[in-house]
């Protein structure tokens, strides 16, 4: 009976109840892109590291990696190095560096990877064959589209340019063999990428040896951090970098965006909250007769706080699941405004529906309304019957 | 075994209400209202009695203190043998949900139940079982005349209609007693007098009564009259037009 009075209540005033939904689902769907957006470039990043398999990042001291132009030197010392530690399995040098591209005419600039195809994990292959063959060239889908060329097309690439001679330090015709997905690549990034040795051989003495980057995977159930801190006593020109600490790096670089993600979710939470309790506390107020004579025929005080809290618990819920599909909707939306920032990998997202994340998010507001409930409740419970109905019978 | 007070001759064995040296006094501002000074008033089991009397000279305040939805400032008020004016919030409203049906002006139905719910409400509050409650509570509104009413909500009722409605509400639990406050007061003359006679009916059918009115009708229907004026019973009679 509780219940099917705290529907009715609701229906009885439809119009009010609706607006009331509404706005607790625009609160919900702020709360709930607020919990995605304070949680979802760390898990995205997270996923993204995680994606290749790859434990491990080695760079310059004192960077990150591809954060300056850096190289880490002796790349052959520091292989034998690591080939010692039996807990690392794979080791994936990688070298970064400026290109130009001519054709017809054309000077089309990007950057190009150095990797050793057995063990990248940098790209993965959409058509072709991958750089098996010193001469070959993988290129992205925006690099594909600059130049207009097919696979088997021979292009001529120039690294090293030396801004003051205007010359290159290596020029090599090239033969287009696939088209691939950079998975920390930008958008609107022009990349390619060839053998370690052939790049190395186009930059000249000044980056042989060199690697911008290594990518390291160890051996199943060895612990990342244990090699990490190993690698950081036994190579000390190169920052290790575990998942755990590039995500406590990313966390720390992110902090600001989390921090006010946190305060406008519970500025929505808060709202939501207001809104359901004003809603509750007029519709009381506009029954206190109705309610004092429920009270009189013998209606418990527990009755009456139960089926106000129904009544906001009713609410809430309505909003919060409206407002879940509302989130989902607009995350998506914001998420396409923001992915297209420049510069940032196409593989992260700014909102990620983490369901834990969401879940515990409407479980906050659904409770903040069962607590939106309890002030109206307990004044409608709190009401003294026979002056109540006096009041009723003067107005 | 009788004994006389302010509200005439009754027989203690047979007593439903009992308030004895009953004093009412409200806060109004830096002043204080005596809405009740010194009442003492039986009313026994089966009779039917109207307080009658001038606008706020006490008559609501007393039937609140008769239906524990009010405690006195002094004195003590009996329903059924039990002392009402020192009973919990908690045991009063148990109280009432179980011995006292009330009955008001604005008949106060839930306008968003129908007829049968408005009815059957008293009693899944007491948890009476779902058929049991549905039965019962098509039984009164049959008594009072509304069996096809049922599945209406008040909306959908005239005021008279509505009235019974809250009569057969009030007696869901089988009450000791009825108390009605301006029950004919929405009413016109005609609906008013349908309403009189079902209170008779009831009244014969054996259920106590008490009633504040001001229809001079109402008030003759009822088998005794109580006066007030300013927080007294001033007679307690026989009303005239009272059955026998």
């Amino acid at each position: 009976m509780r219940l099917t009075l705290a529907r009715a209540a609701l229906i009885r005033h439809r119009a009010r109840t609706l607006l009331a939904v509404l706005g607790v689902a625009v609160a919900a769907a702020m709360l709930l892109d607020m919990v995605m957006l304070a949680t979802g470039m760390r898990e995205s990043f997270r996923q993204l590291l995680l994606s290749r398999g790859f434990d491990i990042r080695l760079a310059p001291k004192g960077t990150l990696p591809f954060d300056t132009d850096a190289t880490i030197p002796s790349v052959s010392a520091i292989t034998t190095v690591l080939r010692s530690n039996p807990d690392i399995r794979e080791i994936s040098p990688v070298l970064g560096a400026a290109m130009h591209i001519q054709i017809a005419g054309r000077d089309i600039s990007g950057s190009v990877l150095g990797i050793d195809p057995s063990v990248q994990g940098d790209y993965e292959l959409l058509s072709g064959k991958d750089v098996s063959d010193p001469d070959a060239i993988v290129v992205n889908d925006h690099l594909l589209s600059q130049l207009h060329a097919r696979m088997g097309d021979t292009l001529s690439v120039a690294t090293g340019y030396d801004p003051q001679t205007r010359t290159y330090s290596g020029q090599r015709k090239l033969v287009l063999t696939g088209r691939v997905r950079f998975i920390y690549g930008a958008a609107e990034q022009s990349s390619g990428a060839v053998r370690r040795e052939t790049l190395e051989a186009m930059e000249g003495g000044a980056r042989r040896d060199r690697a911008s980057l290594f990518m390291i995977r160890v051996r199943s159930g060895a612990d990342p951090d244990r090699v990490r801190d190993w690698i950081e006593t036994y190579i000390p020109t190169v920052s290790a970098i575990s998942i755990a600490t590039a995500i406590a790096q990313v966390d720390q670089r992110l902090s600001y965006f989390r921090q006010l993600a946190v305060i406008l979710g519970a500025v929505s939470l808060f709202v939501g909250f207001l809104l359901v309790t004003t809603l509750m506390t007029v519709s009381v107020n506009e029954r206190t007769g109705e309610i004092a004579v429920m009270r009189a025929i013998g209606i418990s005080r527990e009755h009456i706080v139960e089926q106000i809290v129904a009544e906001g618990v009713a609410i809430s819920v309505a909003g919060a699941v409206l407002g879940l599909g509302l989130g989902l909707v607009t995350a998506r939306y914001l998420n396409a405004i923001l992915s297209a920032f420049p510069g940032l990998p196409t593989a992260i997202d700014f909102f990620l529906f983490q369901p834990q994340a969401a879940w515990s998010a409407l479980g906050l507001l659904i409770i903040s309304g069962i607590g939106a409930g309890i002030y109206p409740a307990w004044r409608a419970a709190s009401l003294p019957i026979s002056e109540s109905l006096r009041r009723e019978a003067i107005a | 075994m009788s004994e006389p007070t302010e509200a005439g001759t009754v027989h203690l064995d047979r007593v439903v209400v009992a308030l004895r040296d009953v004093h009412r006094e409200y806060p109004l501002g830096a002043e204080r209202v005596h809405a009740l000074q010194g009442v003492t008033l039986d009313v026994e089991r089966g009779d039917y009695v109207a307080i009658v009397g001038p606008s706020g000279c006490g008559k609501s305040t007393l039937l609140n203190l008769i239906g524990a939805i009010d405690q006195p400032t002094s004195g003590t008020v009996e329903i059924g043998g039990k002392r009402v004016d020192a009973m919990s919030d908690w045991e009063a409203t148990s109280f009432r949900l179980r011995n006292i049906g009330f009955v008001f002006q604005r008949f106060y139905l839930m306008p968003i139940l129908t007829a049968l719910e408005n009815v059957a409400l008293p009693m899944a509050e007491a948890k009476v079982p779902g058929d049991e409650r549905r039965a019962r509570a098509a039984e009164l509104l049959a008594y009072v005349g509304l069996s096809n009413r049922g599945r209406h909500r008040p909306s959908q009722l005239s005021g008279g209609e509505q009235q019974r409605v809250a009569i057969a509400r009030a007696l869901a639990n089988r009450p000791t007693l009825l108390l009605a406050d301006e029950p004919t007061g929405e009413l016109d003359a005609h609906t008013g007098a349908e309403i009189i006679s079902l209170f008779r009916r009831l009244n014969a059918d054996g259920v106590t009564i008490v009633v504040v009115t001001h229809d001079e009708d109402l008030a003759n229907a009822a088998r005794r009259k109580i006066h007030m004026r300013d927080g007294k019973v001033v007679d307690g009679v026989a009303a005239a037009g009272g059955h026998p």
